[in-house]
């Protein structure tokens, strides 16, 4: 581009420019591959046998390509005494995140769209106090929530556990969607109140189909949030309601004998999957939802 | 006739800041009320209470005989069009238009006919399945006035609808708007700070200052008697000449004296005068001074004036000369020859001419 804008530059100035562009990409690849190492090496050793892994380099390609480690390692591998594999808190988790994201997202929704369009005194204030809510350490709501969730009778269950997360994503849910909504007209609302729309209304009817870029937004950061937490997962669950992150711990600390690499490089995998996956699908909505904001039209 | 809109004595605080100060308005069926005033004087705030948009601190609202103060806007049987258009982005033109009916329970019969009623109206048939994102400024702007249209209300509320169109547009669209109040014959309540929009559009205006009536009066009304110094500034373009000067009773009505940087005071003779004191400001319209000979009429008088500038503007010269110490404006034929250092003389007709005092700025005669 800038060679053509200036045709008449001169040719050592266009030498250096290709030399720092191919240092750029150099070094960029050097990154890349950096930070590719630690997946390269989980993949190939989970697809190796205990024997090569024992025998062979780290970073070498398998001889002998096996998935009986994935086998082990879903189905098969023991978690302190159960041997069951990962698969039961595989769907543990997925029955924890699904609706703990839904709920944290809807209920977000919402709130945005009150403090965003429904002033009210004192609204500052709250959405003052839910943000707060943002940056409290897990650490410090471990004992008081185990209080509350025994008294409302779901400790150690996958309700309690939606509990909890739904409780901790209020707070950014809230947050994505005031700050989506703070962008749109309030004179949005006001045309749709001369129409004789209520309050629920205009939030089915004009706001939601609104949201999409923010509701992207906010399912992506939920679901990673509520997937990878370990710490609620392992304090509040017991013996069959644990989340995969704590099963994956169990896997990896629990044996004895041999330790089966190969089977927890599987597990870790398939434990980081979902989070993965949803990263590849969306991701590129999330880029684009954190950056958009105002509404055209 | 009962007045369609009355508002009695509507106080409006936001906390301890008071926004509109005993505001007294009331209008026929078929008045086209324009709200005009500088940008901050409260007047979309007016419009936003008479909507029920925003609660008002104290005083009365009555629409078509109703006491409308506490009831909730979709029951006061308004339609608003607003500055930004406000149109819903997720849904179609025909979507836009019908979504009131469609929250009030309106089959779809009524709908489809009342629809096409208005897209006929408006000429917007061929938008009717596009999004607004698809549109123009003017395409919006229509669609936004379907949106009121379709509901056939008691009064229709306008907010600086045209400010985001471009120059050219925005005559058009004004055009347009005055003939839709001809043909309708609706009553409407029109904000903007244009006041040019002000004396095309209005049968009746309002200036605002400060959350406080200036003036109300017909655009004739407002443009010849300007109550004080802020409508006589506010109101016409290029603006009302005011020029202090001291007023002395003379043997026919009152000797007006006004101050020359070098010279003579020009001293001019005021036969209807009322009783003026001593300082007076003296105001008069860039029109009432004319070329001499141009003017004719009892109030008509000479004066020779040093001229400063000269601004040709195609249908008009303006020619800028000083007096009393401010720079007085004439508005002269186009083919007027002045030359800037010269002498020029100009007929200056004193039947016009307004007083204010120059503590209180309030109007005199």
């Amino acid at each position: 581009m800038t060679d053509l804008a200036y045709p008449s530059a001169k040719k050592s100035d266009a030498f250096g420019k290709i030399v720092l562009r191919w240092l750029l990409y150099f070094l960029l690849g050097i990154f890349a591959l950096y930070y590719l190492m630690p997946l390269f090496v989980m993949v190939t050793t989970s697809l190796k046998s205990l024997e090569e892994i024992r025998t062979g380099s780290l970073v070498a390609l398998p001889r002998e390509v096996t998935f009986d480690a994935w086998r082990t390692a879903w189905s098969g591998a023991c978690t302190g005494i159960q041997c069951e594999g990962l698969r039961p808190y595989f769907w543990n988790s997925v029955m924890l995140a699904v609706p703990a994201v839904m709920i944290s997202t809807f209920i977000g929704a919402l709130n945005g769209y009150v403090v965003a369009q429904w002033r009210f005194p004192g609204a500052n204030i709250i959405f003052s106090l839910m943000l707060f809510g943002c940056f409290i350490p897990f650490q410090v709501v471990l004992l008081p929530m185990a209080r509350l969730l025994g008294m409302m009778g779901i400790a150690g269950t996958i309700p309690g556990l939606i509990f909890v997360h739904v409780i901790y994503g209020i707070g950014f849910t809230t947050l994505f969607f005031r700050n989506y909504y703070v962008s749109i007209p309030s004179e949005l609302t006001k045309a749709a109140k001369v129409d004789g729309a209520g309050f629920f209304r205009i939030f089915w009817s004009i706001f939601l189909p609104l949201s999409l870029p923010i509701i992207v937004v906010t399912v992506i950061w939920q679901f990673t949030q509520i997937w990878n937490d370990f710490l609620f997962g392992v304090s509040f669950s017991q013996a069959g309601t644990q989340p995969v992150t704590v099963a994956l711990n169990n896997i990896v600390n629990s044996t004895t004998g041999v330790k089966e690499y190969n089977v927890d490089m599987a597990a870790a995998i398939i434990a980081a999957a979902p989070t993965l996956l949803v990263y590849i699908v969306a991701g590129k909505y999330f880029i684009r939802g954190l950056t958009a904001g105002s509404v055209k039209g | 006739m009962a007045p369609i809109l009355e508002i009695q004595n509507l106080y409006k605080n936001y906390g301890p800041v008071e926004i509109l100060k005993d505001i007294n308005i009331a209008i026929e069926p078929g008045d086209f009320l324009v709200l005009v005033g500088p940008s901050g004087c409260g007047k979309s705030t007016l419009l936003n209470c008479i909507a029920g948009l925003e609660p008002i601190t104290s005083g009365k609202l009555m629409i078509d005989g109703t006491d409308m103060t506490d009831v909730s806007p979709k029951d006061r049987d308004i339609a608003m069009v607003f500055q930004s258009y406000a149109l819903y982005p997720t849904m179609t033109v025909a979507k836009n238009i019908t979504f009131g009916m469609k929250v009030r329970g309106v089959d779809q019969a009524t709908q489809a006919r009342k629809l096409d009623e208005v897209a006929t109206q408006l000429q917007i048939e061929q938008l009717l399945h596009r999004r607004p994102g698809q549109l123009s400024g003017g395409q919006r702007q229509r669609v936004a006035m379907g949106r009121a249209l379709v509901r056939d209300p008691k009064l229709f509320l306008f907010d600086e609808p045209l400010s985001n169109l471009d120059a050219k547009l925005r005559v058009e669209m004004r055009s347009e708007i005055k003939k839709l109040h001809q043909t309708l014959g609706a009553t409407m309540v029109y904000v903007t700070h244009d006041q040019i929009e002000a004396m095309t559009l209005a049968t009746k205006i309002v200036v605002l200052k400060g959350g406080v009536i200036q003036q109300i009066g017909t655009p004739a009304e407002i443009y010849n008697k300007p109550a004080n110094l802020f409508v006589a500034d506010f109101m016409g373009s290029p603006a009302m000449n005011l020029i202090p000067a001291k007023a002395r009773a003379g043997g026919t009505g009152a000797q007006i004296e006004i101050a020359r940087g070098t010279g003579a005071p020009l001293v001019l003779t005021d036969q209807n005068a009322p009783s003026l004191p001593e300082d007076v400001i003296l105001g008069l319209r860039p029109e009432d001074i004319a070329e001499a000979g141009f003017r004719a009429g009892v109030g008509v008088q000479q004066a020779s004036c040093l001229v400063d500038m000269v601004e040709p503007a195609g249908a008009d010269t303006y020619v800028v000369s000083e007096l009393g110490g401010k720079q007085v404006t004439a508005r002269l034929h186009a083919e007027t020859v002045a030359t800037p250092g010269e002498m020029l003389d100009l007929s200056i007709d004193m039947s016009k001419v307004s007083y204010f005092a120059p503590e209180t700025g309030q109007r005199l005669n």
